[in-house]
């Protein structure tokens, strides 16, 4: 860092955003080297928001850690935690029953919806637009309030746990998904036409932070943000977990590289939720929602590796199991990690102003970088 | 025509301006579509989820008995040690030991609402309550004791 300041040349500027600047998602500190508006370099320092939670993870019981990963990418809890169920079942080799597993699914699905609808109204407010926010957030509590009903939370879930979920869904849920479905299918369109269509934003995403393919997948990126560069990527089709390979939807790709694509991979995404959510409503089988499990859980000597995709990308857990009852080893494979150290890439040699948008349409949660 | 073709991206941006603010407007003048909660003005109408994860509470019947059996399931289970369950020897009518609750102390200011105690309790003794408004003076008063003083367990419980 200290080596690096001194190569810059006369008339370079340093400045630094973050944490308490406005224009950052949560406790981001980028350096950020410009000359004139032109950005030639960016750094992200990370840290502030570290809590050591693959160490803490090394003294939890394979039925705890699941708890801390809600509190990694706080946006996509369910997901995170069907990832940490998966990997315990399948090295415990546990059936989980069909029930459960539609179940997970759809809370998967519901948690993209809200995870993308939040990101769509950050992301119009960091670019100058504010009604969008408001408008994301009201159809979000929607999904919130399900959330509420069954799980007992809205944020930080831990509703899975190995061999299902913890509670049947509410006798309300089928219904007020169906309600949730019919008004975001109206909002959608609302939403491109107050914001995508806008001249303004479009002006300001098109041809802003391309990347390239092949740059994309040499620096890690997964998720909507790969997906934005034209490679095919999602976890969900070619690793099916649970119902995945049961239901019918596309896998959105967009050839653009720059912040539009970005952005209209998650749109679509959204719409393909929702029609994955259709799919399985009807039909959400009888039966248990969790399977019959030992009260201690020790899984077998050895390594396991399960990845998810969630709202934003890739999430791999690692286990390296000493057959205890707690892991000797956890690492997380977080997408917000690998999809921020694109950014410096992207923002070199685009104007300042440009900056906010490509952080926008990377969807960084900065609790799921520091961990 | 480059004039011409200015005016027109002038003219498309008003355009694509007014359709984006008539959404703005719409709202404006549509009050029902408002749904922002006026707490705490709507505390005595305002209801939580019938499942919402507020705090651990153990419920006791009429007579003061609880379901607890003073088994530890829930301390073991719990990821941060918010749960202490104090345990004592009672005598019973024929004169045998029986292990029995003395003290479940809750650390609410350790809680983090995972729900793995409830989940573990093998008789059903705790639960969670929709209570959420927890802010008190001095911390001390977040540590609770969830059995009720002269409490005993409900006949039939093991
Ligand atoms: S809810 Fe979780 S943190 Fe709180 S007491 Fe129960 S197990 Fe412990
Ligand atoms: S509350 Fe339940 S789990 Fe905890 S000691 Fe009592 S009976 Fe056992």
């Amino acid at each position: 860092m200290v080596e690096e300041i001194g190569t810059t040349q006369d008339g370079d500027l340093i400045i630094n955003v973050g944490p308490q600047h406005p224009a950052t998602h949560g406790v981001l500190h980028l350096v950020i080297t410009l000359h004139g508006e032109t950005i030639k370099k960016v750094e992200p320092h990370l840290g502030y928001i570290h809590r050591s939670i693959e160490k803490m993870c090394e003294s939890l019981t394979y039925r705890q850690f699941i708890y801390v990963t809600s509190r990694m990418d706080y946006l996509s809890s369910h997901i995170n935690n069907h990832g940490c169920a998966l990997l315990v079942e399948r090295a415990m080799q546990i059936e989980v029953p069909a029930r459960a597993q539609v179940i997970r699914v759809l809370m998967d699905e519901l948690t993209r919806i809200a995870s993308h609808e939040l990101w769509w109204g950050a992301m119009a407010m960091d670019l100058g637009a504010f009604t969008p926010f408001f408008h994301a957030f009201r159809e979000r509590e929607m999904i919130n309030e399900i959330m509420e009903d069954t799980c007992g939370a809205r944020l930080t879930m831990n509703y899975m746990v190995p061999g299902g979920v913890q509670e049947d869904i509410h006798p309300d849920f089928v219904r007020k998904v169906k309600e949730f479905i019919a008004l975001f299918k109206r909002k959608v369109d609302e939403y491109d036409e107050m914001v995508t269509d806008n001249i303004i934003f479009r002006k300001r995403m098109e041809n802003v932070g391309v990347i390239s393919a092949a740059d994309a997948i040499s620096y890690g990126l997964s998720g909507p943000s790969l997906r934005g560069s034209g490679v095919s990527c999602d976890v969900r089709k070619y690793y099916p977990y649970d119902v995945y390979n049961q239901v019918q939807f596309e896998e959105i790709i967009e050839t653009g590289g720059d912040s539009l694509a970005r952005y209209m991979v998650r749109i679509r995404e959204m719409k393909q939720s929702i029609s994955i959510i259709e799919q399985l409503l009807d039909g959400i089988p009888d039966g248990d929602f969790c399977a019959k499990t030992k009260a201690v859980i020790k899984l077998p000597k050895g390594e396991f590796y399960q990845r998810v995709e969630t709202a934003r990308g890739e999430l791999g857990i690692y286990v390296v199991s000493e057959g205890a009852t707690t892991p000797y080893r956890i690492k997380f494979r977080s997408p917000g990690f690998s999809n921020l150290s694109a950014l410096d890439h992207m923002a070199r040699g685009s104007k300042i102003g440009d900056l906010v948008a490509m952080m926008g349409t990377l969807d960084l949660v900065i609790p799921d970088i520091d961990r | 025509m480059y004039l011409v073709n200015y005016i027109k991206e002038v003219l498309s941006a008003l355009r694509s301006l007014l359709i984006g603010m008539r959404r703005t407007l719409f709202y404006f003048t549509h009050h029902k579509e408002i749904i922002t909660e006026q707490y705490p003005d709507n505390r005595a109408t305002l209801k939580l989820a019938d499942r919402f994860k507020g705090e651990v509470v153990m419920p006791h019947n009429e007579n003061n008995e609880h379901r607890c059996t003073g088994c530890t399931a829930c301390e073991l289970a719990c990821p941060n040690g918010t749960i202490k369950v104090i345990t004592k020897f009672d005598i019973t009518p024929e004169g045998k030991k029986k292990k029995a609750i003395d003290k479940l102390v809750y650390h609410l200011e350790l809680c983090t609402m995972c729900n793995l105690c409830v989940y573990a309790c093998p008789s059903d003794a705790i639960k969670m309550a929709q209570t959420f408004e927890h802010s008190v003076f001095d911390r001390n008063q977040l540590t609770k004791v969830l059995n009720f003083p002269d409490s005993k367990i409900m006949d039939g419980v093991e």
